[in-house]
């Protein structure tokens, strides 16, 4: 990989993308277009999020990657190594001690700090997407804060089950103008992007949209005052370390249905139990 | 007692080792060789250049090995290798015009200046599995003439190859439908006037509504079996426009660029290029009387099917340019240049392989809580 | 906020198809609290002079201002389109001849009434759906049917239902295109009962364009008669349809059959 740049993109293609972080970041929430290149990785496979994290890594940087809240999961550790060669920059399994985490599907258990960079994979950025296929139609919903349609959804879902069907992906309000996806995290973790100390970063290299929750920026899931927004509970602890309020994976141990459930964030349960 | 699943690296590692056993195959065959897959697969070769924007026999065979032969993989490689290639210039503006033509066909006039040269074709082959290809070093199980086709002639003689005939045309081989074109029949090609620089899809992306130049270097790179399917459609009546293939051209065109430091052109390659350009459905209005519309294919290496197919679509499209009303997906601009790379699409249906378990179990909690509310509503 | 300024008005307002004149000339005032009927055959020019007066269309020639809620009065016609649309969502309210085209599918007939509100910040599902099922009340719609789609409603139902959408934001204009178009006399004639008591009830300032004078008679305090693209007369509605002076008035008010 010698013959490369310094993770791997081009230093021209870095600072379009560093323009678009820019304007991202003065426009909390906001989608803003760039010219996303092909990867060595496969769209849909993480590479908004691996174009995002090229294009603000540095040579001192600590770097952790993170897939269902596991590092050791096969795509984790693909986009790792993809760095671990283009860059030789510092790797590490831990929340605390990283300075910029790439995440699939998670917000860390451990509280993020200020000057830690979280970098988010979008599948599809556009909150009105199922609700207007059109993107000529959602831009102009969006500069003319036109969402009326997003409650007109949430109303429906709580006429037929009481509840808002959405469990994951779910909508907010950011900085109470924009309305956003947060990437395909479950609704458990949308609490943690309100006033996150954190920048927050968020990449969609097939749909190639980029966009950004500054530090300490107010971020609200939509609800209605009288169905306020819940998040997943679970009646058990982790079976290895016993916390019981993190995000639970599903084990299944046998074929009689038996389960057992196990923290997500296999870094938080590590540190909980001692290492 | 439970162990946290571990060992991804160690599965990647041996995957990978895995793969490139299976894609050596058994090593008492031999293997292959780039030129062979570029001589001897070159129509492959030809797909993979055209959908993965870079014009490299070498490389694209290269890429076709080592996806095994997975093509839409291979113009995966082709595209993430062009990202790493720095960009130096442009060239002029190709002039097919100024082509060596191999093959040229037009299905408007029986015959045209400089004949209908049928070149290599599979056109008029018979579908039947020749066994003498199977062993190597055996030749001839058509019955054809042994030997090259030499002969060559124009019309009605089998013309397989460009004779001298072209001399009194000046050594160009004008379009067929040239006089189409000179009689006001068809509607003119013109330079934009406001000279605005064309659309890069490689390096901004697409905006939507797009100019005709970012939708025809969408369907240049675009999936030929989707574009296929679309053309197809479009002339069972989803958005029918009457096409005819006014002329079908392949051949080898000089690529020019002009150095800044030099400030005049110089011929840097050669490139072969297959160039379509279909008559359609004519328009008049009540002040412009009718004409013959168009619609452009263009790809490189030898891919009729796909530059056929392009010029359809992008006939379709031009809906709205040409006061059509759109009713059919063909015509959808959105609808069809989102979901016309395979890149894009390969991996965004194959991402559905990947762990989704987390999402899974928030979706497990909900529909837990719903039921056992319904039920509780039940009893 | 100035007494003589008008809601809504409108000079030499003219759109041409190429050579084919569609409306001349229009002029009109609407002040609060005013019906404005439009009448005039089909071809007449009153449904494009509708477009050109709400911004759907782009008129040829004129001017169309609109007294803002502050009292600034704005040109519509040079407004951007966020702005146009923006002052669409807010002040003005359209009813369509056919309520396919002013009700959202797939969506339940409680969701159709409160979008508007959604869309301007109501955040409480109970008194959304409660103020839902009170319109629903007021345009006589069985309260079952809140939670009902509108392809399940007969057509009289959908017009109602689309009359209930547009009006539970009170918007300070309502356009209205061939309300009753298309619909049974008798439901006609609910219908337009309906609508006089809701814009007597609320005030409501409208432009109501119709072919049929029985409507003008019952909504309209006042009338323009229009006639291949332009207005041949204008008035208090009794007295045009009462005494009318010009002769295509005439014909058209002598044509109506009595009962």
């Amino acid at each position: 990989m010698s013959a490369y740049n310094f993770a791997f993109l081009d230093e021209q293609t870095k600072r379009m993308i560093r323009r678009a972080l820019l304007k991202a970041v003065a426009i909390p929430g906001h989608q803003v277009p760039f010219g996303s290149r092909e990867m060595p990785l496969s769209y849909g496979w993480g590479t908004g999020g691996v174009q995002v994290t090229a294009s603000v890594i540095g040579p001192d940087d600590v770097f952790k990657v993170i897939d269902q809240g596991a590092d050791d999961t096969t795509n984790a550790v693909s986009i790792r190594q993809f760095f671990e060669r283009t860059t030789r920059v510092r790797t590490t399994t831990r929340t605390d001690t990283a300075t910029l985490i790439q995440t699939r599907h998670r917000i860390p258990e451990t509280p993020l700090r200020e000057g830690q960079i979280l970098v988010l994979q979008v599948p599809i950025p556009e909150p009105l997407r199922w609700l207007e296929p059109r993107e000529i139609e959602t831009r102009k919903m969006h500069a003319l804060e036109e969402y009326g349609v997003m409650h007109v959804r949430l109303y429906e879902d709580i006429t037929r089950h009481g509840h808002v069907e959405t469990a994951y992906d779910y909508p907010v309000l950011v900085n109470g103008r924009y309305l956003m996806r947060p990437s395909p995290i479950p609704k458990f973790d949308n609490p943690k992007l309100d006033r996150n100390p954190a920048l927050l970063l968020f990449g969609a290299g097939r749909e190639k949209r980029i966009y950004a929750v500054p530090p300490y920026t107010p971020v609200r899931s939509l609800d209605f005052e009288d169905h306020p927004f819940t998040v997943e509970r679970w009646d058990r602890m982790c079976a290895l370390c016993g916390a019981a309020d993190a995000f639970m994976d599903e084990i299944v141990v046998d074929d009689k249905g038996g389960r057992m459930f196990v923290c997500s964030d296999t870094d938080y349960c590590e540190d909980r139990r001692g290492r | 007692m439970y162990v946290a699943v571990k060992g991804g690296e160690k599965a990647i590692a041996n995957a990978h080792r895995l793969l490139a056993e299976e894609r050596r195959g058994d090593p008492s065959v031999p293997e292959l060789t780039l030129d062979q897959i570029d001589q001897q697969l070159g129509l492959a070769v030809d797909r993979v250049m055209t959908e993965g924007s870079l014009y490299d026999r070498e490389l694209a065979a290269l890429a076709i090995k080592q996806a095994r032969g997975d093509l839409i993989e291979a113009i995966f490689l082709a595209r993430a290798y062009r990202t790493t290639l720095p960009r130096f210039g442009a060239t002029r503006p190709i002039d097919t015009s100024s082509m060596v033509v191999r093959r040229r066909v037009s299905a408007t006039f029986k015959d045209v200046p400089g004949g209908q040269i049928l070149g290599a074709t599979f056109d008029y082959t018979h579908r039947l599995l020749d066994w003498s290809l199977a062993v190597p070093g055996e030749r001839n199980g058509h019955g054809a003439a042994s030997g090259p086709a030499s002969q060559p002639a124009v019309n009605g003689r089998d013309h397989a190859q460009p004779g001298s005939d072209l001399a009194p045309l000046g050594g160009r081989l004008p379009r067929a439908i040239d006089a189409l074109d000179r009689d006001g029949l068809i509607e003119p090609e013109e330079a934009d006037p406001d000279d605005r620089p064309v659309a890069d899809l490689t390096r901004d992306g697409l905006g939507l509504p797009a100019g005709r130049d970012a939708r025809l270097q969408n369907l240049a790179r675009a999936d030929e079996g989707f574009v296929l399917a679309l053309g197809y459609a479009t002339q069972r009546g989803y958005g029918r426009n009457h096409p005819f293939a006014g002329e079908i051209r392949v051949g080898e065109v000089e690529i020019e660029l002009v150095p800044e430091e030099l400030g005049f052109p110089i011929t840097i390659g050669e490139i072969t290029l297959t160039e379509c350009q279909m008559v359609n459905q004519f328009k008049g209005t009540a002040t412009a009387p009718p004409q013959f519309t168009r619609g452009y294919g263009l790809t490189f290496g030898h891919t009729e099917r796909k530059a056929m197919t392009m010029a359809l679509v992008d006939r379709a499209l031009r809906c709205h340019e040409l006061g059509e009303t759109p009713t059919s997906p063909p015509q959808d601009e959105e609808f069809v240049l989102s979901h016309s790379d395979n890149v894009e699409a390969s991996g965004f249906v194959q991402h559905l392989k990947l762990p989704h378990h987390v999402d899974f179990q928030s979706e497990l909690v909900l529909i837990r809580t719903l039921r056992s509310e319904a039920e509780a509503r039940a009893r | 906020m100035a007494a003589d300024v008008p809601l809504l008005r409108a000079r030499g307002v003219s759109k041409l198809y190429g050579t084919r004149v569609a409306c001349r000339d229009v002029g009109l005032d609407l002040w609060p609290g005013e019906v404005l009927g439009i009448v005039g055959e089909s071809g007449s020019g009153k449904t494009t002079l509708l477009g050109c007066l709400s911004g759907r269309l782009v008129p040829t020639s004129g001017r169309v201002e609109f007294m803002l809620r502050d009292g600034t009065v704005v040109d519509v016609l040079q407004l951007p389109e966020p702005a146009l649309r923006k002052l669409a969502r807010a002040d003005w309210g359209v009813v369509h001849q056919n309520p396919r085209d002013g009700l959202r599918a797939g969506v339940t007939a409680g969701a159709n009434v409160g979008e508007r509100l959604m869309a301007l910040g109501a955040r409480h599902y109970g008194r959304i759906r409660a103020e839902a099922l009170d319109w629903l009340d007021r345009v006589e719609i069985d309260r079952e049917r809140i939670d009902d789609w509108p392809e399940t409603f007969s057509s009289g139902m959908q017009q109602r239902l689309q009359i209930a959408r547009t009006l539970v934001t009170r918007p300070r204009l309502v356009f209205m295109d061939e309300p009753t178009g298309g619909l049974d006399v008798s439901v006609q004639a609910r219908l337009l009962d309906l609508v006089r008591g809701l814009t007597s009830d609320l005030g409501l300032s409208a432009i109501i364009v119709t072919h049929d004078l029985a409507v003008t008679r019952l909504l309209a305090h006042r009338l323009l008669v229009m006639r291949g693209g332009e207005v041949v007369e204008s008035g208090l509605t009794d007295q045009v349809l009462d005494d009318p002076q010009h002769p295509y008035t005439q014909l058209l008010v002598s044509s109506v059959l009595q009962p």
